[in-house]
């Protein structure tokens, strides 16, 4: 049985998680809402009424998952990388470190926070898409199960991140150098169709492709792949990273010296 | 029961550089215990291990009956832990800061902000609650690190050099806190520079130097063997020679101070009649620096040397 006092350390990081990034909604919330705009008005109204149908949809729909997505990637990414390795320079993790909660409460506490900022975007983004589109979400259910699993899982790989970062510079590398091409490579503006069967076949090893698949299933009705294979690919990676997350949190690296 | 039992704590890190060989150390509960030692003796590498801060190498610890291995969440729930750097969120507010620790410790939500209100009133913290924490004032911040380490209740605190760079006056009122709080039954262990400091609050201390405790003692058995102690004179007018008193060796400062060392088995009482029988007035007279700071400078000598 989960004990009482852990369930209240749970609520108080989550709380001073969130606290956080609505404190600073302008440089947190903000950026993400303007940057999809953008994407909707430019690539969604003005190139794409040029580019017509992608799969059978106009190309403003076809876009409008993948741009949702990847708000809340690149959300719950950056939520727990700069806050728990902020917490790390200020050394304010010793507040944590030295009271009497086990690290999967810590590591929950933070998750939770870069989901819920992910979620809170992808829903403001999702909004912006009305403006653009008559949005009609096939399966609402799966669209909410599939905000919740990419925001653990990029929680998890941001958590990771923050753990090894040893500098400002750090957090900001595998974002730029990682994250992003595996975003913009991972089929947000094109189905994997168009691609040559090589290129295909290294999309599949995208883990952000799977989630966009199963995201844009979940709007539209149509995937590239099967929806198992899909959610298959996407659980295996959450369990890995968050195994490694709690391996690292138990034996303190990047924490105790 | 102790508070605190060390023993056989070691600490070798990843550069290889031994920081604790192996120490053994007690601290009895309700005591307020000094622990000594120059930069880098191991002072913070032991304190940040019992905090749970830093992985030990080898050895136990043991606080209030609870082994840091096998419980190490009981042992958490005992210490209150004043570090020496300020380690708290810059950017949000005192009250806030104090709330979420006692969040921490599990302990509900309209307890913690009772405790909070409580702590920061004790420390005059509570004008500034709504403030953040970066505009604090050093003494500010270290008190707010009190606070912020008292509001579980713990049975043990340990304050890391807790008065580093704070006036004189915030100083004596951050003492009479932590005797205030030990006399209500809180055990203390203080690590610091000021050694008037430890002399004044603590029963008994313990010395590191170099990753191994030299001395382990009750503070006044280690005052007790202090064999000399300094004045300064003030004198009435200039004096061109310089007495001889035995027992007693005498340097000029200026015109109508002298600084002098009386031994212990002389006495100061050899030195007052002394000076006046040689017709020396004397105006004022002062100690000039703690006993434990001569004994502390002459143990770290003794091992230098040795």
């Amino acid at each position: 049985m989960i004990r009482k006092e852990y369930m209240i350390a749970l609520q108080t990081i989550t709380y001073k998680e969130v606290r956080r990034f609505l404190r600073i909604w302008v440089q947190t919330l903000l950026p993400s809402i303007i940057t999809t705009t953008l994407y909707f008005l430019i690539f969604g109204t003005l190139i794409g009424s040029r580019i017509g149908q992608m799969k059978g949809y106009p190309y403003m729909d076809f876009i409008v998952p993948g741009l949702i997505l990847m708000a809340v990637i690149s959300n719950a990414y950056s939520n727990v990388v700069s806050s728990f390795y902020g917490s790390k320079f200020q050394h304010n993790i010793e507040e944590m470190l030295v009271a009497p909660m086990p690290s999967w409460v810590i590591l929950l506490g933070y998750l939770s926070g870069g989901v819920m900022r992910g979620l809170i975007v992808g829903v403001l983004v999702t909004l912006v898409s009305l403006f653009f589109t008559d949005l009609k979400i096939a399966h609402p259910v799966m669209m909410v199960v599939v905000f919740l699993l990419t925001g653990v899982l990029f929680s998890a790989a941001g958590f990771i991140n923050a753990v090894y970062a040893r500098s400002f510079d750090d957090i900001s590398i595998v974002p730029t150098f990682v994250l992003t091409p595996l975003i913009y490579l991972g089929g947000v503006f094109y189905s994997i169709d168009l691609l040559p069967v090589f290129w295909q076949k290294v999309s599949l090893l995208n883990p952000v492709f799977y989630m966009i698949d199963v995201f844009r299933y979940s709007i539209l009705g149509q995937s590239d792949l099967p929806l198992v294979g899909g959610f298959s690919v996407i659980l295996v990676f959450i369990v890995c990273l968050l195994t490694l997350s709690l391996r690292l949190l138990n034996k303190g690296i990047g924490l105790k010296n | 029961m102790n508070a605190l039992e060390i023993k056989q704590l070691g600490k070798r890190y990843g550069n290889d550089f031994v920081a604790l060989k192996g120490i053994d150390l007690q601290v009895k509960q309700g005591d307020f215990f000094a622990l000594l030692g120059a930069n880098g003796a191991g002072k913070s590498t032991t304190i940040g291990i019992i905090a749970s801060l830093v992985n030990k190498t080898s050895g136990t610890v043991t606080v209030f009956g609870h082994d840091l291995d096998q419980e190490p969440e009981a042992v958490k729930r005992c210490i209150g832990l004043v570090p020496q750097e300020f380690n708290f969120n810059q950017f949000e507010n005192v009250f806030d800061i104090v709330v979420s620790q006692a969040g921490y410790y599990g302990i509900p939500r309209k307890k913690a902000l009772e405790r909070a209100e409580i702590c920061l009133k004790q420390l005059e913290l509570w004008d500034k609650r709504n403030e953040a924490s970066r505009e604090l004032s050093g003494g500010m911040k270290r008190r707010l690190m009190i606070a912020r380490a008292l509001v579980h209740e713990p049975k043990l605190l340990i304050l890391d050099e807790p008065t580093a760079g704070v006036d004189i006056e915030i100083r004596r009122s951050m003492w009479t806190f932590f005797k205030k709080i030990n006399a209500a039954g809180t055990t203390i262990i203080l690590t610091t520079h000021y050694l008037e400091e430890a002399e004044s609050l603590c029963r008994h201390i313990a010395i590191i130097n170099k990753g191994e405790v030299i001395e382990n003692t009750d503070m006044k058995g280690l005052l007790d063997r202090a064999d000399e102690e300094m004045f300064v004179l003030s004198l009435e007018k200039p004096v061109e020679v310089v007495p001889i008193i035995d027992g007693c060796t005498f340097s000029v400062v200026d015109d109508t101070t002298w600084q002098v060392s009386v031994q212990r088995q002389v006495g100061i009482h050899a030195l007052i009649v002394g000076l006046d029988r040689l017709g020396v007035k004397v105006s004022g007279l002062r100690n000039q620096s703690n006993r434990l700071e001569q004994l502390f400078i002459k143990l770290m000598a003794g091992k230098k040397e040795s």
